[in-house]
């Protein structure tokens, strides 16, 4: 029988065979390191007296809790958590000899954004973060793994991981999207997210296949790979392809012999025909419409052009589910049957790991151009990497979002998770391009919805969430 | 890590699906270099009001769950980011045991890693659990709950089972097969980064 692309790349990593009902121990080419899962990991080395197996396999930068806000000031409080936290990953990195890009370096930026910008991420690899969004770099066809600090622990003295065999799930993306600006892979992810449930792909690895993935660019299909966590998989990934390879070649850190190992990728790196899937689910894409988040959780998302639906209508039956959607209606102070382009926005927010590359910033400065944003709206652009940041603003796009009253900041992963300055207040309701919609997310009693770059662009403008597929994109 | 012990306690029952991480110890708690003292901040915005005053209506305010060990919770437990803060919180707190119908992967496994025995049991089950009063206990060894209305026996894996009643430090388990390792790397065609 065939063989999955997740089972080749398994495969191809076990340094210890798998024992029936044991993990197997997998051998990690790739591990990427941050200043919030790390200090313990550092300090359970140190007090064994352990050293990094691998630094010349292992990159470190500062991402979840740097400010956004201009660089060239220092921290306001030196002595606060977050300073340390930095000066803790700026010790451990020149301690252990890991390659650091720090706060000042121009490759800084978020993990799962600069890992594949400087050509770190590559096919048939794997790849693992003390961040579950680590699941970004599967658009690459690489085995990409979130994992806690004990494991980063782990990886940084062993480079190998015991972990138990996923399961493949196969989630099929059919046909073509009548209007690609307006209904983008943000919107496709949400809809998986929305049919499969959050626990949908636990204990599985997804492979996303079909045409409608096939159409999609690299950085589109980072969106969709990103969020797979959001549904619950250990990983998502994307066969490679021609766009994967040239998404790659000529990157600050891609090997020297690249070109050889694109011929065997080429030929490796695929499933099999006849190769089995042990779960499968299939969207069809030619008649979806942007997606908004209602709830607490990216599950609970809807058409932009319905209403907000009644606990009973969203849990089909599930006692659970049901009490879980009433919490959620409270906590989102929304009324069911409220049509969701009525419903008024305070904040909006284009960044994170999800949305925050070059061609979310071009997407998103299309509805923009020439508008200024509502008067009662506060809006930011956090480019996901000082890199993005630099090639937007050669581009102007910097001046398009200035010029409408957004906010253009330095990269990071900001009002995401809001543990730097970047929060919401109490009560205020923010259009997110972000990937978690939780209670208290971006800043407690925040109220959180989850759409696309062009989506918050326009809710930024009206004030409130509007169909983009009405406005001309192109 | 200590070995695991046999653990008897009352249960306390939080009735919620999709408990996620960000929930179990929120965002601002996380800017600690150490694994200890993430207790307090335990699902901090439901325990606490914005005064940072016990909200009565949340159950670890309840002074009669104040020595429970077992938290019972719905399904998709720990579903969320990676943090393994979440675990720590909940072990610093005095929980060695969670009950749920299931668990989120990354949460299921960091649970292992600092000695806490996450069990999946059967939705019907962890609903009777819910409402259990009386203490109950958890014998890892024979892979039993005795409850005051009869025994429920739950899975585990053999490996997790091991590591946790022996208390093993996994690391020193995979120093032992460097050998295979080294072997590992040398064929290895994936190049350094720098």
């Amino acid at each position: 029988m065939g063989k999955t692309l997740f089972e080749k790349i398994w495969e191809s990593h076990i340094v210890v065979v798998e024992k029936q009902n044991n993990p197997s121990l997998i051998y990690i080419d790739r591990h990427l390191v941050h200043e919030v899962t790390s200090p313990q990991a550092f300090e359970g080395l140190r007090m064994n007296n352990r050293k990094v197996r691998r630094p010349d396999l292992t990159i470190a930068t500062m991402d979840h809790n740097v400010p956004t806000t201009d660089r060239s000031l220092p921290i306001l409080d030196q002595t606060s958590s977050s300073s340390v936290q930095i000066k803790t990953l700026e010790k451990n990195c020149k301690d252990f000899g890991i390659k650091l890009f720090d706060i000042n370096s121009p490759n800084q930026g978020i993990v799962h954004v600069i890992g594949p910008q400087l050509g770190i991420t590559l096919p048939g690899s794997t790849i693992v973060c003390g961040d579950s969004h680590t699941s970004t770099h599967g658009a690459f066809g690489a085995l990409a793994l979130g994992i806690g600090t004990s494991d980063v622990e782990h990886v940084l003295a062993s480079q190998t991981m015991w972990l138990e065999k996923p399961k493949p799930f196969e989630i099929r993306v059919e046909g073509k999207r009548k209007n690609p600006h307006a209904v983008t892979a943000k919107d496709i992810i949400l809809s998986i997210i929305k049919n499969i449930g959050t626990g949908g792909g636990t204990g599985t690895v997804i492979e996303y296949r079909g045409e409608g993935i096939a159409d999609l660019s690299m950085e589109q299909r980072m969106t969709i790979c990103n969020m797979s966590i959001e549904a619950g998989a250990r990983a998502g990934l994307i066969a490679p392809d021609e766009k994967t390879f040239d998404y790659l070649r000529d990157r600050e850190y891609t090997p020297k012999n690249y070109e050889s190992l694109v011929d065997s990728w080429r030929d490796d790196l695929k499933t099999d025909s006849d190769a089995k899937f042990e779960k499968e689910f299939t969207l069809h894409i030619d008649d979806i419409a942007p997606q908004v988040s209602w709830g607490t959780n990216p599950g609970m998302t809807c058409n932009v052009t319905d209403s907000i639906p009644s606990p009973g209508e969203f849990s089909n039956g599930d006692e659970n589910q049901k009490r879980g959607a009433e919490k959620a209606l409270e906590y989102m102070a929304l009324e069911p049957g409220t049509l969701v382009e009525d419903i008024k926005i305070d904040r909006v927010f284009i960044g994170s790991c999800t949305n925050a590359r070059l061609e979310d910033l071009i997407e998103a400065s299309k509805v923009i151009r020439g508008q200024k944003i509502s008067s009662h709206v506060q809006a930011m652009v956090v480019p996901g990497s000082q890199m993005v940041k630099k090639q937007a603003e050669e581009m102007g796009l910097d001046k398009i979002f200035i010029d409408a009253n957004f906010e253009w900041r330095e990269a990071g992963c900001s009002m995401c998770l809001g543990m730097n300055p970047d929060i919401l207040s109490p009560g205020e309701r923010c259009a997110s391009t972000s990937n978690r919609n939780f209670e208290g997310r971006q800043g407690a009693g925040g109220q959180t919805h989850l759409v696309s770059p062009v989506m918050a662009a326009a809710a930024a403008i009206h004030g409130h969430f509007v169909d983009v597929r009405k406005m001309d994109l192109s | 890590m200590d070995s695991f012990k046999k653990i008897t306690s009352i249960v306390t029952p939080l009735d919620k699906v999709n408990v996620d991480t960000d929930q179990i110890v929120p965002k601002q708690f996380l800017k600690l270099v150490q694994k200890s003292g993430f207790g307090k901040f335990l699902f901090f915005n439901w325990r606490y009001d914005e005064q940072e005053n016990e909200k009565s209506d949340f159950v670890l305010n309840d002074t009669k769950y104040k020595n429970s060990q077992i938290l019972v919770a719905g399904d998709n437990f720990g579903c969320g980011s990676s943090r393994e803060h979440a675990v720590w919180a909940l072990l610093d707190y005095g929980f060695a045991v969670i009950i749920a119908p299931s668990f989120a992967d990354i949460f299921f496994s960091n649970c292992f890693k600092n000695g806490v025995l996450p069990i999946a049991l059967e939705q019907k089950i962890v609903e009777k659990l819910l409402q259990e009063t009386g203490a109950i206990e958890v014998d890892l060894e024979n892979q039993i709950i005795k409850t005051p209305s009869g025994d429920i026996s739950f899975e585990i894996d053999s490996y997790q089972k091991k590591v946790l009643l022996e208390g093993l430090d996994d690391i020193s388990i995979t120093f032992q097969y460097e050998d295979k390792i080294l072997d590992f790397e040398k064929q290895s065609k994936i190049p350094s980064v720098l």
